[in-house]
């Protein structure tokens, strides 16, 4: 029954992909919606994946300072080993599953509110691609936004690690240089961003769709948006271990 | 014109509305009145196409709606303007970018003829002076009159009001009805009104239908309507005592 349940989950999902991903009815209010939505979901999302990946950044410098360096291990290996996760796995995955809990309720209440409310019903009725107009702006907008998001938690990570050199003196900033520098591959910050990509579509396409296939009152509401928060983690691992295998190979 | 011919829905087993046939000409106030859950609100919905008939046509000046095809049913659509129950305003707009709203996505008129469009559209409505205010900072009443403008920002020559006095005083649904007759008339559009206001079925029902059962029950003017023998209708119409002296005095 679950099979069968998520089948045609699926199936309504896909059906809606194919009215979303469709020409705008207007290309002047496809642009005011794309703008909009690109200050709502990215640049409103800034400050908390820099204050996130500061953190994160520090802690996993302290955890691989006091755990993996011994004696027997050369003193870059903590630099090397906080670049790598913050590259490989932090910037992209792990921040875009916070993402997934702050856009994704955040899209799946305001669609949800809307079609509870009759709004989505009134643009209907006007003869408007309601899932074109209102979903397909915030999937291109998180989407062009994501990019910078993790450029913007690199370096807050790698500012986090070098904070704590400093404040704490567990390490030189010089030895965490010399093991960020390390065997740098540009293509580890290429597949970052293409991992994201991936996941802000998934992030914006299922909360959206949660939020337009709501029924009922503002309990269904709070409940999809639980719901679309699961169903994005999910994804997002799920989708991390296809890319990290395609990418990494 | 609207017309309804042999519309029937059902969901799952239960039929909601059984052989529907009617019709609603232009220029006057049609409204649809019964009982809660009589199938006012799906007949509506099925008129505009937000659910599709189990059986049945419904026609708008002659061309199908279920039967249209995509492109052609959008373009009806256009021709179409709804006033909801919830008022349904989008909230992240001002009154006047809501009003402007239908113009900005299908009106091919410049930026200023489309804001000076929807001042006209606000002034009607006697709401110029909210124009820069948020839904959220509106009355019921002024809620309801700004949607009726956008409802009728394009000229629409169909209009739709799903329950237009819900959660209104008596006072401000006279005007909401009286603005909603007035438009009809001035406009020329078809209007189909979904009620169970008394008050607006005896101040602008040029023509009515009352459903039951999911049935059509009677069909008549507000002027037949005091003096019908159909029990179900008068159990309807006079089901407060006060209605019923007034009839008393009025026979």
């Amino acid at each position: 029954m679950i099979i069968v349940d998520s089948i045609a989950t699926f199936g309504k999902y896909l059906m809606l992909m194919r009215r979303v991903l469709t020409r705008p009815d207007k290309g002047r209010m496809f642009l005011k919606q794309y703008i909009r939505e690109m200050s709502q979901l990215g640049i409103n999302s800034i400050p908390i994946v820099l204050i996130i990946s500061f953190f994160i950044g520090a802690v996993i410098c302290i955890q691989m300072k006091l755990n993996v360096e011994s004696s027997w291990m050369p003193k870059f290996v903590t630099g090397y080993a906080t670049r790598e996760i913050l590259l490989l796995e932090f910037s992209s995955s792990i921040m875009c599953l916070i993402l997934a809990g702050k856009v994704g309720s955040n899209i799946t209440s305001e669609i949800g509110a809307m079609r509870v409310t009759q709004q989505i019903d009134a643009l209907e009725i006007m003869g408007v691609n309601s899932a074109n107009y209102l979903i397909f702006p915030k999937i291109t907008a998180l989407v062009t936004m994501i990019p910078i998001l993790v450029i913007f938690s690199i370096f807050a990570g790698v500012m986090g690690a070098y904070g704590i050199c400093i404040f704490t003196g567990i390490m030189t900033p010089a030895d965490l240089t010399y093991g960020l520098q390390y065997e740098f591959s540009q293509w580890f910050i290429w597949c970052s961003i293409i991992k994201s990509l991936f996941f802000a579509f998934i992030i914006t396409s299922v909360a959206s769709f949660y939020g337009y296939t709501v029924e009922g009152g503002s309990i269904e509401v709070g409940k999809a948006s639980t719901d679309a928060v699961v169903s994005c983690s999910v994804l997002i691992l799920f989708a991390d271990i296809i890319l990290t295998q395609l990418l990494m190979q | 014109m609207i017309e309804l011919q042999s519309v029937s829905k059902k969901f799952e087993s239960q039929i909601v509305l059984d052989n529907i046939n009617a019709t609603f000409a232009e220029g006057k106030s049609n409204l649809i009145i019964g009982l809660s859950g009589a199938g006012k609100t799906v007949l509506l919905k099925c008129i505009v196409g937000l659910l599709t008939p189990d059986t049945g046509k419904v026609l708008y000046d002659g061309r199908n709606m279920i039967t249209l095809n995509k492109k052609e049913k959008l373009m009806l659509r256009r021709e179409m303007g709804m006033l909801f129950q919830s008022a349904a305003l989008f909230d992240s707009m001002s009154v006047l970018e809501n009003v402007m709203f239908p113009l900005d996505m299908f009106s091919d008129k410049n930026r200023d003829e489309r804001i000076a469009r929807a001042r006209f559209c606000l002034e009607r409505v006697n709401l110029l002076d909210a124009q820069y205010k948020s839904p959220a900072e509106l009355s019921g009443g002024m809620q309801k009159r700004a949607a009726i403008a956008r409802a009728i920002a394009l000229e629409p020559r169909y209009l739709f009001c799903d329950e237009p006095n819900s959660g209104l005083d008596p006072q401000t649904s006279l005007i909401i009805d009286e603005l909603i007759h007035d438009i009809t008339r001035e406009f020329k559009i078809t209007t189909i009104v979904n009620t169970h206001d008394m008050n607006s079925v005896i101040g602008i029902g040029d023509h009515i239908i009352f459903l039951a059962g999911g049935k059509k029950s009677w069909e008549g003017t507000k002027d037949e309507i005091l003096y019908t023998d159909n029990k179900l209708l008068n159990d309807f119409l006079f089901s407060s005592d006060l209605l019923k002296k007034v009839r008393k005095i009025e026979k």
